[in-house]
């Protein structure tokens, strides 16, 4: 064997001997999890929230931390509830507040008709269709699915934060156990089954609901037609997928 | 993390409450500035043809190379997962300017830098392998990858190739350190950072930074080697640094005043941080210390005559003043950047560690590294010529 030839063997031999192994991985990892019936392309999935309707009772912060494993320390929410307190009409300057993220519900703070106006606004993902998070991933750790849910990948997250930074919301952080970033997955575990989000399971008076906005039966459609919708700053042209009806210009 | 919730003011995210970037992502784009600043002043001699600079210029790359070896260690040092960094060179997410930064941080060290210095250095290189015995004489023999030309018309090459180099050198130089600024200037979410001027004043803030760390650091190998500093040269430095500051301060002060006039929904939100929680290091530090005083200083040997000790002094002091300035300049715009709540309804605060893994501690050794670097550098590759 001449020096040309050893050359040439030995590269193809590494080669190849290379895909194999990136091919014995995939033989390794298996087929992916498959739901039965669910296919990713049928479906397009958003929120809407009838703000008038919550009443600030937290339980959907607690099924969501439940659900989903999130650290029980009074920040880091997957979701969470703000409270609105808007003296005088000032949309300018309104008094928010959110006690442990709204987990143990809110204490009486202010007289009732002292002619301010209260409510409360449910946060979450935003599940937005251009997300400004999924566009700085260095590494595309956070993705856009094709149905429609902005996931995180734990396994190739670097945790360099810059997607945290990037969210104009506030909806991300880093889970100082696996040092990776996390966010709402709008229960992606359970839509793939067929079962809402624990949050809107939970949700005593039907505030939040998940909808599907690739199913023409699915009454997100009639929320969205007959009731006067906004989506969180929408200046930031993210394409947010969660819907607000009653949103008051105070909001942030 | 529970007593961070006392540093809250106002409302905030819940998951705010932590702050994201570090004192390390402070160094990083000053350190990237001083990379892009120092090669900038070096390629004035070799492409404008800038004579008076000529003592500074080998002394500038050696420079640039050791801050530039140590400018991706902040960054690795902060990440959750150091051992997936190199994800971001192997599967690259084409849209994210993090990842991208990663590609132009190669090419500018190896292509421009290394390539540029090995030129440059090439027949002392090859002098050493010829002059050396023993392990040095190896060392050398290596380092020189096998040439051993040093003829005129090799030499005329290595100048030739040097020069093409610089040329291209130059924009990469502009590109490295304007697209730090890129990396901040377009998060549309935070809008301390999000203008599009923020390259363009990272740039400057570069140049300004590079310049006065070269200028200081001629004198401090001049003082070391005993011999006087090339006045020349000296006023010469002064003179760049004294334009490229006033070009920073003049694009800072724009952005300001466009910020003030304009008074969108955030103004009212930063223009209290800037008055509380940043009055010390934006007002004081960055704009009156930093920025305002240098310039008077460096003004003033422009418009008095005084006399070499005199004007030594004055570049001594305007360099570290210009130094820290600029590292205040960076800290405003990394640590000020989260110091407000995106809803623009309250304030968090910043407490630093000192011997944790993002704390003081191994901000002051990744500080003190390139100098290290550097001395090592100036051993192997002394830069000045026999006089």
């Amino acid at each position: 064997m001449d020096r040309r030839d050893f050359l040439l063997k030995g590269g193809k031999l590494i080669w190849l001997t290379g895909s194999a192994m990136v091919a014995w991985e995939a033989v390794l990892a298996g087929e992916p999890e498959t739901a039965p019936n669910y296919k990713l392309t049928d479906h397009w999935w958003a929120m809407a929230i009838d703000i008038g309707l919550c009443i600030g009772c937290g339980s959907c912060v607690r099924a969501c931390k439940e659900e989903n494993g999130v650290i029980k320390e009074p920040f880091f929410f997957r979701t969470w509830v703000e409270r609105y307190h808007v003296p005088h009409g000032d949309i300018e300057r309104p008094e928010v507040d959110s006690p442990n993220g709204g987990y143990d519900g809110f204490p009486e703070k202010y007289p009732p008709q002292d002619g301010s106006k209260n409510f409360f606004v449910p946060k979450l993902c935003n599940q937005c269709a251009h997300s400004p998070c999924v566009q700085v991933c260095p590494v595309g750790a956070t993705f856009e699915s094709p149905d429609g849910v902005v996931l995180v990948d734990k396994e190739y997250c670097l945790g360099c934060r810059y997607c945290v930074q990037a969210c104009p919301y506030g909806c991300r952080y880093i889970d100082p156990r696996s040092g990776t970033v996390d966010k709402c997955s709008l229960c992606y575990h359970r839509i793939r089954r067929g079962l809402t989000t624990a949050c809107c399971e939970a949700c005593p008076t039907g505030a939040r609901r998940l909808g599907d906005l690739k199913d023409p039966n699915d009454p997100i459609h009639e929320f969205l037609r007959d009731r006067r919708v906004q989506v969180l700053k929408p200046q930031m042209a993210t394409g947010a997928k969660v819907y607000y009806c009653d949103l008051d210009g105070s909001v942030r | 993390m529970e007593p961070l919730l006392h540093g809250v003011q106002g409302f905030i995210y819940p998951n705010e409450i932590e702050l994201q970037w570090s004192i390390l992502i402070v160094l990083y784009p000053f350190i990237t500035g001083l990379v892009a600043g120092a090669f900038i002043l070096a390629s004035l001699e070799r492409v404008f043809n800038v004579r008076a600079v000529k003592p500074t210029y080998r002394l500038a790359l050696l420079t640039a190379l050791a801050f530039l070896l140590i400018a991706p260690l902040p960054l690795q040092l902060h990440l959750g997962h150091p051992e997936r960094s190199l994800e971001m060179f192997l599967t690259p997410h084409t849209t994210s300017a993090m990842a991208m930064f990663g590609f132009m941080y190669l090419w500018y060290l190896l292509i421009v830098l290394v390539l540029e210095i090995w030129l440059d250095f090439r027949r002392d290189i090859v002098m050493m392998a010829r002059e050396k015995t023993g392990a040095a004489r190896l060392f050398y023999r290596v380092l020189a990858l096998g040439s051993d030309n040093i003829s005129a018309e090799s030499l005329k090459l290595d100048d030739k190739l040097g020069r093409f180099l610089t040329f291209i050198g130059i924009p990469s130089a502009f590109l490295l350190h304007g697209y730090v600024g890129f990396i901040f200037g377009s998060i549309k979410a935070n809008p301390w950072w999000s203008t599009p001027l923020m390259p363009i004043v990272f740039l400057f803030s570069a140049m300004v930074s590079g310049i006065a760390l070269v200028m200081l650091m001629y004198m401090l190998t001049s003082w070391f080697r005993n011999r006087p500093p090339d006045m020349d040269c000296l006023d010469t430095i002064g003179r760049y640094l004294l334009y490229a500051f006033i070009i920073d301060f003049g694009l800072e002060m724009v952005d300001l005043l466009h910020r003030i006039y304009e008074s969108d929904e955030s103004f009212r939100t930063l223009d209290f941080m800037v008055r509380t929680h940043l009055y010390t290091s934006h007002i004081l530090i960055q704009i009156i210390l930093g920025t305002i005083l240098p310039i008077g200083l460096l003004a003033v040997v422009q418009l008095v005559q005084l006399q070499e000790s005199a004007r030594r002094t004055l570049y001594a002091i305007a360099g570290s003043l210009t130094l820290i300035g600029i590292f205040a300049m960076r800290w405003n715009v990394v640590i000020g950047g989260q110091l407000f709540s995106k809803s623009f309804l309250g304030y968090t605060t910043y407490k630093m560690g000192f011997a944790t893994r993002e704390g003081v501690l191994p901000a002051l050794v990744l500080m003190a590294l390139p100098f290290v670097i550097l001395w090592i550098l100036v051993k192997i590759l002394p830069p000045w010529r026999e006089e």
